[in-house]
């Protein structure tokens, strides 16, 4: 058996605890994912005559319970102590051999996987390279588990609180969820009201139910729910540790007015110096006024007004009666406020920081900044909205109300200039606009689509239902937005010039408003909390799932979560059906209280130790320690995180990582070259 | 290693590849079924960090015409500057290596992020060519200061390897 070695490591010879190595090779087909291009009867035949190979099979497919029942046999038999599938990534199915491998009695760390499927039989072209370069693989993992040593598990704690960073619908749904299974849940919101963009709308396809009716119940609840610590105007700063034991830096930027005391009366915004909003107000995307200290909107949550220190005339001059603060009975100004920070550990971190709408402006071609009467999509919800600064009506920059609405499809989307995703939800909220604007001006309405995608439970039925109600659909890209009128009832108006492609002619339309169907894209700081949390994004910047299919709420860190569109793009019953299984995902990681973390940690082999202290330095978290009357350096297990930098710099081969040794590692390079 | 003269050359590549970007990269062309050269063989490492220069030796010994580590993006590092140690490393292993008579193409490092399955299926291609061109690794047996070149090429270099 191996001795600890008193520095939290095991002693660094690869003593095998389980005889001398006798190892299974099992070849998966994979259906003919593998078989299709590689010739698993000669890899097996290949395998049986590498050294120390005992058994060497070849199965359909190695994951089912008849392929790990094979492995397990084997072991239980004594026929192998050992053992390599070769089949797919290790990313896709190590947990599940490891996990044979300890069902027939070994330490799960006496397995090694070769990639066949991902790095081989997908990507090689020629069969017979395929097959050669899968025996390549298949010899550098023989050769190294024949050096695999007698690990245990490690286990660690999980705290039992969660963090959910993001208050849209997403964030609101999750956090929900798990108060109700008894999780105390932070939620951290950087705007200044939980609610996101879903707030904002005024009512939801296809059911055509109020967005504010169905969502403020669930805001309020969040607030009130004894569970849920409620952070707005704040955001992560710094995320320190690993699953289950995450310590989360969390910044409250000031409000000015203290949370627990405002009242929500408003007092305050009547009593201000401004008689008059006069700065845009950002919450109606800019199209409406507000004064320096203002609500965003009635069922803002919490309710607690904001003083917006750009505009407040003290903050500007420092003069300034300040009848807000005589105004407020509750005495809840606070203009000293600063930024503050607050730490928490947390077991699970479930990111719900949803998405941007594509900026108009970057298609110069659609006139909008240029022409008043163009406006976005979500500028229309706020014009719907009864909340809104219109009071819900439809009207032009002049007041007056439109004839003629022409509604772009696809802008920004599906678009190799720009974004070439389709973001899913434009077709039916242009739909949806389509029906409200019709409804609610009389107006005909031009759609512009490129397809119309409605697949979902009851769209179809609603593009029908819009069909019907003798909405125009013209089906072609537009080309542009003009006021250059080419004949007299063009004058005036604007003109969208467009491609009927189901005519196969060249239309002008005019008409008198113009709504873009602005697309879905990523958060512009996604990078930035990308890096936070230690995740990864596509190409596109959306963050990436740890499996499209079978873990599409997981992240390649252990212990994040993803729910909503800062996965990609969703409308809101997929946002919240996947916010429900983050928070289920996350609650079975804090509930069961535990998790089996990596084996792979780095350790100090203290008789090659020369006490140069390479590695001390070199490790990024502070894991080394030094033990000056020794002169040993020493790995703390607890906090090492098995990256091995400082095994790659050991001047004398004295720090080791378990399951990435130097001997392991040398032998593997030797089976990769060694026979084909 | 026996020269098989009834086949043409065909290059032999290690590549060390972390686990969290590259390694993924290639997951993701797999996925993707992006064909690329058969020739690189990957070993899966947490870390590029991890590379110790003793491995691409190993691999050229053992009869690797070529060798390829690929890691996260600067800043994107998941133990957070794993790769910058990498860099280091290797802008003086490849000094080494000149010195061995190893060419600049032989050993290449690349920042492959999980998104990137495309750069995979491009290093790798481009590699395997510049390689074949290159033909089989032949270590220099002759000792250096028998060559004709001014052996100080190297002293030059050394200020580019801090960063």
């Amino acid at each position: 058996m191996l001795e600890p070695d008193g520095n939290g490591g095991l002693t660094s010879q690869p003593i095998s605890t389980n005889g001398s190595p006798k190892i299974g090779v099992y070849v998966c087909h994979c259906g003919l994912n593998i078989a299709g291009k590689v010739d698993v009867k000669a890899v097996v035949e290949f395998a049986s005559t590498l050294p120390n190979v005992a058994v060497a099979r070849d199965y359909k497919f190695m994951c089912s319970d008849p392929g790990q029942e094979l492995i397990e046999k084997d072991l239980r038999e004594g026929l192998i102590n050992r053992v390599v599938v070769a089949s797919c990534s290790p990313l896709m199915h190590e947990a599940t051999f490891r996990r044979a491998t300890a069902v027939g009695g070994q330490s799960p760390f006496y397995f090694q996987m070769a990639s066949i499927r991902e790095q081989v039989s997908w990507v090689v072209a020629d069969g017979e390279d395929a097959t050669d370069k899968a025996k390549a693989l298949v010899a550098g993992a023989v050769r190294r588990v024949a050096l695999h040593e007698y690990l245990e598990p490690r286990r660690a704690d999980v705290h039992a609180d969660v963090m959910i960073v993001g208050g849209g619908i997403a964030g609101i749904h999750a956090a929900l969820t798990m108060a109700e299974a008894g999780k105390h849940v932070f939620l951290v919101e950087r705007e200044s009201t939980i609610g996101g963009h879903m707030a904002k709308f005024d009512k939801t396809f296809p059911t055509l139910d109020c967005a504010a009716c169905i969502l403020t119940p669930k805001m309020s609840q969040v607030r009130s729910h004894p569970n849920i610590t409620l952070w707005t105007y704040s955001d992560v700063v710094g995320v320190e540790g690993y699953t289950g034991d995450f310590t989360v830096r969390v910044r409250h930027r000031p409000r000015y007015v203290k949370e627990e005391l405002c009242t929500g009366c408003l007092e305050c915004i009547e009593k201000c110096i401004h008689k008059q909003g006069k700065f845009a107000d950002e919450w109606n995307e800019g199209l409406s006024k507000r004064k320096p200290i203002y609500i965003p909107f009635p069922q803002a949550t919490p309710a607690v007004v904001d003083v917006d220190p750009e505009a407040c005339i003290w903050f500007k001059t420092g003069k300034c009666p300040r009848t807000c603060i005589e105004a407020c009975e509750r005495d809840a100004f606070d203009f000293e406020q600063t930024e503050t920070f607050d730490e928490v550990k947390v077991g699970a971190i479930v990111l719900a920081t949803g998405f941007k709408a594509f900026d108009a402006a970057r298609m110069p071609e659609y006139g909008y900044g240029l022409y008043p009467n163009v406006y976005t999509s979500l500028e229309i919800e706020r014009l719907l909205n009864a909340a809104g600064p219109t009071g819900g009506e439809v009207v032009l920059r002049d007041g007056s109300h439109p004839k003629v609405v022409g509604i772009i499809h696809c802008v920004g989307s599906r678009d190799a200039k720009h974004n070439l995703w389709c973001s899913k939800v434009c077709c039916m909220y242009s739909l949806k606009l389509a029906h409200m604007v019709k409804e609610r001006t009389g107006a005909e309405v031009y759609n512009f689509y490129i397809d119309m995608r409605t697949p979902g439970k009851g769209y179809e039925e609603f593009y029908d239902k819009i069909l019907k109600e003798g909405v125009h659909m013209v089906r072609g890209r537009v080309a542009g937005v003009t006021d250059e009128a080419a004949s007299p009832e063009e004058e005036g108006r604007l003109v969208i010039r467009a491609e009927d492609t189901l005519i196969g002619s060249v239309r002008r339309i005019p008409v008198d408003l113009v709504i873009l169907a602005v697309g879905i894209e990523p958060q512009p700081d996604a990078q930035d909390v990308r890096r936070t949390f230690n995740i990864s994004t596509g190409v596109e910047g959306f963050f990436t799932e740890r499996h499209p299919k079978l873990a599409p709420v997981s992240t390649f860190t252990d212990g994040v979560f993803l729910a909503g569109a800062c996965q990609g793009p969703k409308d809101i019953p997929e946002t919240v059906a996947q916010a429900g299984a983050a928070a289920a995902e996350a609650l079975a990681m804090v509930d069961r209280g535990f998790v089996m973390l990596e084996a792979n940690t780095a350790f100090i082999d203290e008789a090659a130790c020369s006490g140069c202290k390479t590695c001390v330095g070199l490790c990024p978290f502070s894991a080394i320690g030094f033990d000056e009357e020794r002169q040993k350096a020493a790995v703390n297990e607890v906090v090492c995180k098995g990256c091995g930098v400082c095994v790659g710099a050991c001047p004398s081969g004295a720090a080791q990582q378990h399951l990435f040794t130097d001997a392991q590692i040398f032998a593997e390079i030797e089976g990769v070259l060694a026979y084909v | 290693m026996s020269e098989d003269t009834s086949r043409p050359f065909e290059p032999k590549i290690v590549a060390f590849f972390c686990n969290w970007c590259t390694y993924t990269a290639a997951d993701l062309a797999g996925i993707s079924r992006m064909q690329y050269a058969p020739n690189v063989r990957a070993i899966r490492l947490m870390c590029s960090g991890r590379v110790d220069p003793q491995f691409v030796l190993a691999a050229f010994h053992d009869g690797a015409d070529g060798v390829l580590i690929g890691g996260c993006h600067p800043g994107d590092c998941h133990y957070q500057e794993g790769n910058h140690n990498a860099r280091r490393r290797f802008e003086l292993l490849r000094l080494m290596l000149r010195d061995m008579g190893i060419e600049d193409e032989r050993v290449r490092l690349e920042w492959i992020s999980a998104a990137e399955g495309d750069k995979v299926q491009r290093v790798c291609n481009e590699m395997t060519e510049q390689i074949r061109a290159l033909g089989p690794l032949r270590l220099v047996t002759v000792p250096r200061w028998h060559a004709e070149e001014a052996p100080a090429e190297h002293v030059e270099l050394v200020g580019q390897v801090t960063s």
